[in-house]
Order: structure tokens, then sequence, then C-alpha cells
């Protein structure tokens, strides 16, 4: 999905995107398999990098992803939420915090819970909330949860999610 | 929900009234944390909680633990250990004594994984491991040496991968849910409480790990420690931290070279090592 989508991405993007992104440890190819398919610089992020638009930014495995109010990352080896670890939850609740209405939370295909809280306090915070329909997912757990849980502002499918960026700059 | 001003409340009641400075710590974590413990103790109001804090000295323990993170494990990333065994230790072996210093060891696994390096190179007998950690609770469980057999089937694949070849289990005797590991290894590590923030270099070490303990300073604190380890390390001595940190954008970096991709850096003969300023000269023990 996030393969399909980021190409559509145009050059000189207004915002950063941060993928959070559930999957085992490891020197992972992620990196690299997103930087073929898009104009954007992308980087893994190391902890206390600076967040700037234009960029793509992915979560380490391992850590959680959190955003200062300085606009830095910073990393957080605690316990797993949700069992997973970055987990979703925790960096939407903690770019809302920072971001306010600036922020636009978005959840794909996953298989358990992991999101729903987070875009919950995206949306309190006056940010935008959009899901993936479930019934394209992959798998439709996750964006399913949301849509029974949030307030959520667009259901869109892949080609949905690809206009939407391209209308935001 | 705790709100910014009031996490700046309580870090300075923790200040004042206990000497636990957490001023420098990295926001959003911290106040993850909190949070956390807000909603976990279900405590009604935030004065609640600030009163509690203040005025329960067992509560405070339980306080610091919780919103300072104590998750580690054995051989965390392996590939490191590896190169421990292959670049660092060989290096070390030409040392009569070997000083290694675990800054901000929590419950101590990876503590017990460098006592199993130096076994595995036939070092252990003339090396020391100091250990230290602000929180005396998880210094005493170090200390004991017995941790969840749960864990046990990861520790053992993560040592595997680091290049070991005994058989894991051999280390320890398990018991009912717990392991305990052997008092081989325990006889050499040196427990003690030491605050990163606030206390100075106690010695000198031709090893410091410190792995995912900064990622929750800021940066100011961040350069801080670092200028402690730098006038703990001895030339041609070596600095182990996390995966994702880094010494790059430290002022005592020029003294540093990194040890291929890992996170390992070693000082080079003819450092620059400022040690006027606010921090004494360390005191040898030896």
């Amino acid at each position: 999905m996030i393969l399909q989508v980021l190409p559509s991405v145009p050059k000189n993007f207004s915002l950063a995107i941060v993928i959070v992104l559930h999957r085992r440890g490891g020197e992972s190819v992620l990196t690299e398999l997103l930087t073929e398919k898009t104009v954007l610089p992308v980087k893994e992020v190391e902890e206390k990098d600076e967040i700037l638009s234009g960029n793509v930014y992915i979560a380490p495995a391992d850590y959680h992803l959190l955003i200062e109010n300085d606009r830095t990352f910073s990393l957080d080896y605690s316990e797993k939420v949700n069992y997973s670890r970055p987990s979703i939850d925790v960096s939407f609740e903690s770019a809302a915090e920072v971001y306010g209405n600036k922020l636009i939370g978005m959840l794909l295909s996953g298989a358990n819970a992991d999101g729903t809280e987070g875009l919950k306090r995206i949306k309190e915070l006056g940010g935008l909330v959009v899901v993936q329909n479930p019934s394209e997912a992959s798998v439709s757990y996750m964006p399913q949860q949301a849509l029974d849980d949030v307030q959520v502002d667009y259901v869109f499918d892949t080609n949905g999610i690809k206009h939407f960026f391209q209308k935001l700059k | 929900m705790v709100k910014d001003v009031e996490v700046d409340i309580l870090l300075n009641d923790l200040l004042e009234r206990y000497g636990y400075d957490f001023t420098d710590y990295a926001k959003a974590s911290l106040k993850r944390r909190i949070n956390r413990l807000f909603t976990l103790d279900k405590f009604p109001s935030f004065a609640e909680l600030r009163y509690r804090v203040k005025n329960d000295e067992t509560y405070l323990k339980r306080f610091v633990e919780e919103i300072t993170v104590n998750v580690t494990e054995m051989f965390r990333d392996p590939s490191f250990y590896k190169m421990l065994r292959t670049e660092v230790l060989p290096v070390l072996a030409t040392y009569p004594l070997i000083r290694i210093w675990h800054a901000g060891c929590s419950t101590g696994e990876e503590v017990y994984s460098m006592g199993i390096l130096l076994k595995e190179a036939n070092l252990l007998q003339k090396s020391l491991l100091y250990a230290t950690d602000l929180n005396p609770d998880v210094l005493e469980r170090a200390r004991r040496g017995i941790f969840p057999m749960v864990n046990m089937k990861q520790y053992s694949e993560n040592y595997i991968l680091s290049g070991g070849t005994q058989d894991f289990s051999s280390y320890y005797t398990a018991k009912y849910d717990r392991a305990k590991f052997n008092t081989d290894l325990t006889k050499k590590m040196i427990y003690a409480t030491h605050n990163l923030v606030s206390d100075r270099s106690f010695n000198e070490f031709q090893l410091i790990l410190c792995r995912n303990v900064m990622i929750y300073f800021d940066k100011d604190l961040q350069d801080k420690v670092l200028t402690l380890f730098d006038q703990s390390i001895e030339p041609l001595g070596f600095l182990g931290l996390g995966s994702k940190e880094t010494l790059r954008f430290s002022s005592v970096s020029v003294n540093y070279v990194q040890l291929s991709k890992e996170k390992i850096w070693r000082k080079k003969a003819h450092a620059n090592t400022n040690c006027s300023s606010s921090v004494a000269p360390p005191v040898v023990l030896k």
C-alpha cells in the first residue's frame, strides 16, 4: 500500500511524512525499498533527528518513535504497546501533542488495534484523520477497528489516498 | 492527562525534595511515562499525584522506577556483540587488568552478556565490570543475577547470532520459571549507584558501554554525559552506544573514530580531553 501511494507524492511536498510500520527487527531493506519509490529523501530515524518538510521518515524497528516540542524525533525503548514496538498509538499521540491541527493521521492495513487510540487523540487536538477502506486493505482489522471507534474524516481506497496526496502538495 | 507545565512542576519537586534531576530529560518520553503511571495508578487529579510523590517515599521509588525505562535484554543487537568479540576484546586482552563500565545498566542483562563474552575469551579472570544505575532497586536485581526463564529462548538466539558457540543454558541454572546465572560471572561485577546527571567520573576504563540510556536525555545533557565518558576512557579505549545513537554531533567526537558500521568508537591515542570546567579529574581506584 505504502509502496503504491508513495510514488504519487509530488516533489517539493510541503509536509514531512512519518511512517510507522510493525515489523521484525534487524537492519531492514525497507529504507532502500521506499527510496526507489519516491523522489523525496527517505531516512530511517536516528534519535534527535530534526523533522524537515518534504522528507520521508521511517520509525526504526524495535523503538517507539516520539516527537519533541522542538520538532525533533526521540526514541524510546520501553515496553511494547499493543504488542508492538514501534507502536502507532505512541507516535500518533506524541505527534498530536506537538502538531495539533496541522497533523494528518492516516491508518492503513494492519493486524491489531494499534493506532485507534492515537487517531482519537489526533482528532481531539484538531488534526485530520484518514483511514484506508477496510474492504480494500490486505488486513482489514486495524482500519476497521478505527472506523468502529473514531470519528474519521475520510475513508479512502488506494486511489483516493493518491489523489489526497496530490491535492495536499 | 498530565500537561507539559505539570510535568515541569513534578520534575521540580523531584529535584528540590529528593535531588533527582530529570529536568534535562527528553520531554516527550518522560511525559508519556508520567501519563502512563497516572492512568495505571488511577489518580483522580494531578494534585493527588503530586502530593503522593512529594509525601510518600515508597511511592517515590515506584515513580522513579516507572518513569525511567528499565527494559533491556541479553545480547541485544547481536552484530554489536560480534564486533566486541572480534575487534574490541583482542585489544583489551593486551591489558593486565581490564576495566569496563556499564553506565545505566538497569537490571544487568547487558553486564551478564559482557561477562559471558569475557569468559569465552578467557579474559574474565582479569576483568572488572563496573555497573551503575541511578536506581538502587534495579541494581539489587542485577546483583542477584536471576532472570525470567521465558526470555532465555530469545537470549539464546541472540547469543548464537553474536558468535557464541557454547550451549547458552550452561551459563545458568533453571529453577521453576527463573534462570540464575553462574556466580563466576557475578563475582567480577561491581554494582553501585551512580547518577549520570549529577555524579562525576570515578575511574578510568578501556571500555564504556551506555546503550539506549542517552536517548532519554536532551542534547545538552547528552553532551555533558559524553564529556564525562570522554574523561573516563583511556586513550585507545572504546565507547559503545545503542543502535540509533551517535557521537557525531557532540563536542567530544573529534577524539574518536568509529569502527565500521557498528556503534562502537575508539578513542584516539592523543585525544584532547578537557578535564577543567566543573568536573574534577577522575579518581583512579586500583
